[in-house]
């Protein structure tokens, strides 16, 4: 299968070709359940990760909490 | 007239707390230690940090020793220095948690880490009108306060002093008139060193008090955390007793007459 370069959370990745923002979690291994995704800035809400397209050159954002005041 | 502190209870968004002290989850040590002083705190509300997932390494989640079930999530916007920043922040956060609650914060010096106010209270406005529950971190001026209050935010938190700074409340005349001009609850939030500071923050009427490094940072933070809580309590209790007032002399508390000499 074809590779895509994808910059994830400012990182330019090369990885497997994925379909979909659902995909693309389970192809990084992303396990936490309270995530949030942007796709080229824009929010992706959960429900809707499976029918969201990823391209070559997209931006993904990922970010979960971490401990902070 | 005794006043009980089961029905003292703090109001914050349509919910009902008996504990008047906000934590943070950040600069601890160890997620363990984290979970132990956040128990021995007694706190129902719990900031957060939204950041990146790393990765190339999987960490352990902060929510495994927070649950929240248990403790109203409460994530901010630290780190954001602009309007635009703080908004979509927020979003990201009410996207990946459970809530619309947002503890906003728009940074305007890397040194200070004082609030823009200006920015602030915009990203205040865009948030309410996206249906956010808003609770600023703004600084100790009662006219930004009032600003704010107007523009729908839930409560108004005033700096004590810079964040992390343990210098306490460095100017409890502006947290007084604060409290005299809104009627949203007002949480001190940031500059709370000890345990004193605390309580004079409750002392003066403030409905609450949000504190990190005063506990993440102490020798030992489970202890620092009970003494936050009995510090807050107290001066809650203290405020609701009606403190006596002020005199430049002396009054004896023993009687004057009947001294055998």
């Amino acid at each position: 299968m074809e590779n895509i370069t994808l910059i994830i959370n400012g990182e330019t990745r090369s990885i497997t070709a994925v379909s979909n923002v659902l995909e693309l979690i389970q192809h990084l291994g992303i396990v936490e359940s309270q995530i949030a995704v942007e796709l080229n800035t824009k929010i992706i809400p959960r429900g809707d990760w499976e029918k969201t397209p990823v391209s070559n050159l997209d931006r993904v954002e990922i970010v979960q909490f971490v401990g902070g005041g | 007239m005794a006043h009980s502190t089961e029905d003292d209870k703090l109001v914050l968004g349509g919910r009902t707390f008996k504990s008047r002290l906000l934590v943070g989850t950040g600069k601890y040590s160890s997620f363990p230690l984290m979970k132990e002083a956040i128990s021995k705190s007694e706190t129902e509300i719990v900031t957060v940090a939204v950041r990146r997932v790393n990765l190339d390494r999987s960490s352990e989640s902060l929510l495994d020793y927070v649950d929240p079930e248990r403790f109203a999530i409460l994530p901010n916007t630290a780190g954001c220095y602009t309007e635009e920043d703080a908004v979509r922040t927020a979003h990201l956060a009410r996207e990946a948690g459970l809530s619309d609650w947002v503890k906003l914060e728009v940074i305007g010096d890397e040194k200070t880490l004082f609030p823009d106010t200006e920015a602030l209270l915009a990203a205040t406005k865009r948030l309410v009108k996206d249906g956010f529950l808003v609770l600023p971190y703004t600084n100790d001026d009662p006219v930004m306060a009032r600003k704010l209050e107007d523009a729908g935010a839930a409560a108004v938190m005033p700096l004590g002093a810079p964040i992390g700074s343990g210098m306490g409340l460095q100017n409890p005349a502006n947290i007084r008139i604060i409290l005299e001009s809104v009627s949203v609850p007002v949480i001190v939030d940031a500059g709370v060193g000890t345990a004193s500071d605390a309580s004079i923050a409750m002392e003066l009427g403030c409905d609450a008090v949000l504190m990190n490094t005063g506990i993440a940072g102490a020798q030992d933070p489970v202890a620092m955390a009970e003494a936050m809580k009995l510090a807050v309590r107290a001066g809650r209790m203290a405020y609701k007793a009606g403190r006596i007032p002020r005199k430049l002399y002396a009054t004896a508390s023993s009687p004057v007459e009947g001294i055998s000499r």
